[in-house]
């Protein structure tokens, strides 16, 4: 399958903008595979050949690069990529339980997609989330502080087809296309929602606010 | 008692801080812009900034290499890409308060004469790269970015590029291969990116937290930076404690606070429990012991006692935790990450990997124990980059602490600890 016509008018203006912020465009590679993946779900064999073309570069080189980075599907996934921290620390927190539960109730493994074409499931490294741990995300949003019954839920709800909003971020969930879309520099005007900090990010600050303490005053 | 010092964390409880209305109108970097830029240097020099990425270089005098005159472009980097296990404060950073990382991004392009800069963030925080995506666009439109900044005659463009999954991408120099369009491997170093980097060009690649601190620095000066932390290790620094505490989160302190005082702010080690092993600076540091729980955490003290300041990742584990296991899940995530450009990281951490998969399942020998000492030696400084040394500092650093536990896993031919204790819904 190609693209069509205007699929493909559509996306060439959108590379085309990738390509121009960068001083030379082989930089624009990354963000062009993301679009790719906010058309397809996947880096598709005509996505790879579109980026080649418009960066003048060969197929193979392409391929190359996006077989390095886990984030680019090399088959079609779900709408919904659902991953579960089981680096040591959210593993030891609970992560390995989540993990072991949620592929028994979803019946597939790491990579593997229902299939009703709704859940992919996948085991994540460190997400920079540790201290809320143990640590989901979905389509690359952040579901801090899981349990195995928070987990399971999480995962009907999806499948359902009802709202469910990540702990730090929009009110709703993208789709991996969507996000996909926002990864390739697109934004999707959602960045004001959700709150700045939370939970253990404010911590610190508060306990130095209780205690007044701050950082020294500058005798400028 | 070290008091915490909240600078960069200070607005983060403010709905909107990650909006300008909620930072404040950058009024360091319009003063930036009214100074020579060799005398920013200095300042920063001034201050003892060291870089907030892990190694701690001097930030002031990384800026320094950067030639002059050249008749090249030059280029800012700055490295979100955030990705060593247990290092979680640049992505709170970002989220929270990205417009600190924004005016940085203005001040130190304008030091080095840059007028082209990238921040490439890790692909896996959608919402964080939204937010820097959002404050870049809110200093655009503000004439903060673009051409004539704040008037004063000097352009800078700044990209947000998102990454796409490869830890190794932190690696300075793989980042900037990554950046160019190619798979994310390191280059031979030297030639350094400050004389060789982004497209040939000099190049400063710094971590968020770094840039972040610089707007601090212009407006208070270098001697109220320099006046907190220890005598070689100044500032403040956002220190990140995960794992067993009773209140884990971000603790923004001076460099020196040490791990009894960070542990007593968050409540304690959960109920019940002590504190068994931990990680000063992430999984790439060799683990500490409740021994060095008095240890100073700042660059020296710490590389005094055999590990790292690292990213002051502090991942604390209580006695319910198997070190073995812990030990186990990091080989397998540095034989994930393993560029393989190099035989011995590439080799050696898939050996390691299920070498401890054996001696965790009980099913080891004593000789197993000296064969990952064995191949962990072949490993260090015997590979292209520094996260193969970080692969093997869980290996010598567990060894070291915790040999009994490896030889207990193999007497009883299993693992002695019951996972279900170590959870947060596990009670002991
Ligand atoms: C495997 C590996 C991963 C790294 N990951 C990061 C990272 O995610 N963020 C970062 O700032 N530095 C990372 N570094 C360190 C960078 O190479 C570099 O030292 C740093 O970005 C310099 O910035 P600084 O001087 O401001 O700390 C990593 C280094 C290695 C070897
Ligand atoms: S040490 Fe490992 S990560 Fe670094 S270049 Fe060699 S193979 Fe790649
Ligand atoms: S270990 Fe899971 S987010 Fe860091």
């Amino acid at each position: 399958m190609t693209y069509s016509p205007e699929v493909r008018e559509r996306l060439e203006t959108d590379a085309k903008e990738i390509i121009g912020r960068y001083p030379r465009p082989r930089s624009a590679l990354l963000p062009l595979l993301h679009l790719v993946q906010s058309e397809d779900g996947y880096v598709s064999d005509d996505g790879q050949e579109f980026c080649a073309e418009m960066l003048g570069l060969s197929k193979a080189e392409v391929v190359g690069v996006a077989t390095f980075y886990t984030m680019y599907k090399r088959k079609p996934s779900g709408e919904y990529n659902v991953g579960v921290c089981i680096n040591s620390l959210c593993a030891i927190m609970g992560g390995d339980q989540i993990w072991d539960e949620l592929t028994e109730h979803v019946g597939v493994g790491h990579d593997e997609t229902t299939t009703d074409g709704k859940i992919t499931l996948e085991r994540l490294e460190c997400n920079a989330a540790c201290d809320f741990a143990p640590v989901m995300m979905v389509n690359w949003e952040f579901f801090d502080n899981q349990n195995p019954e928070s987990a399971k839920q999480l995962v009907e709800d999806l499948r359902a087809g009802k709202e469910v909003a990540p702990t730090r971020g929009p009110g709703r969930l993208c789709t991996f296309k969507e996000a996909s879309r926002v990864l390739a520099g697109f934004p999707d005007g959602l960045a004001g929602e959700g709150p700045a900090a939370s939970g253990p990010s404010l911590q610190g600050l508060k306990i130095a606010k209780a205690n007044g303490w701050e950082a020294p005053v500058s005798d400028r | 008692m070290t008091q915490l010092t909240p600078v960069l964390t200070k607005n983060w409880d403010l709905p909107n801080s990650f909006t300008l209305d909620g930072y404040g109108e950058y009024a360091a970097a319009k003063q930036a812009l009214t100074m020579d830029p060799d005398a920013i240097i200095q300042m920063v020099k001034d201050s003892g900034l060291r870089g907030r990425g892990g190694a701690g270089f001097p930030t002031g005098m990384k800026w320094g290499f950067i030639p002059q005159n050249d008749g090249k472009p030059h280029y800012l980097v700055v490295n979100a890409d955030e990705s060593e296990p247990g290092t979680c404060k640049d992505i709170p950073l970002m989220l929270a308060n990205p417009h600190a990382l924004v005016e940085g991004v203005i001040i130190t392009s304008y030091a080095i004469r840059a007028n082209y800069a990238f921040i490439y963030v890790r692909g896996e925080v959608l919402h964080v790269i939204r937010r820097v995506q959002a404050a870049v666009r809110e200093a655009y439109e503000k004439g903060y970015l673009g051409t004539n900044v704040f008037g004063s005659g000097y352009d800078l463009e700044v990209v947000v590029h998102s990454g796409a999954g490869a830890y190794i991408c932190g690696e300075e120099t793989a980042l900037l291969d990554s950046l160019e369009g190619y798979r994310g491997q390191p280059r031979l170093k030297p030639p350094f990116p400050a004389v060789a980097g982004l497209y040939a060009c000099p190049t400063v690649v710094n971590n968020v937290e770094s840039i972040a601190s610089v707007p601090s620095i212009v407006t208070n000066g270098a001697d109220w930076f320099a006046g907190m932390g220890t005598e070689k290790s100044k500032g403040f620094g956002i220190f990140s404690l995960s794992g067993h505490v009773t209140r884990p989160g971000q603790y923004e302190a001076p460099l020196g606070i040490t791990l009894r005082e960070l542990i007593d702010m968050a409540g304690g080690i959960r109920e019940g429990h002590e504190l068994k092993f931990w990680t000063p600076g992430g999984s790439s540091t060799p683990i500490f012991t409740a021994e060095h729980l008095d240890v100073p955490l700042d660059f020296e003290s710490v590389g005094a006692k055999g590990s790292m300041l690292g990213t002051r990742a502090l991942q604390i584990f209580d006695e319910t935790t198997c070190v073995v296991r812990a030990v186990l899940r990091w080989m397998e995530f540095y034989a994930h990450e393993s560029c393989g450009k190099c035989t011995p990281c590439r080799e050696g951490t898939y050996w390691l990997k299920q070498v401890l998969k054996r001696l965790d399942k009980g099913q080891g020998t004593e000789e197993d124990l000296a064969t990952i000492i064995d191949v962990s030696d072949n490993i260090l400084g015997r590979s292209f980059c520094a996260l193969a040394d970080g692969a093997v500092s869980p290996v010598y650093s567990s060894v070291k602490y915790f040999r009994e536990e490896y030889l207990k896993h193999f007497e009883i031919g299993g693992c002695p600890f019951d996972r279900a204790a170590s959870t947060v819904w596990g009670k002991a």
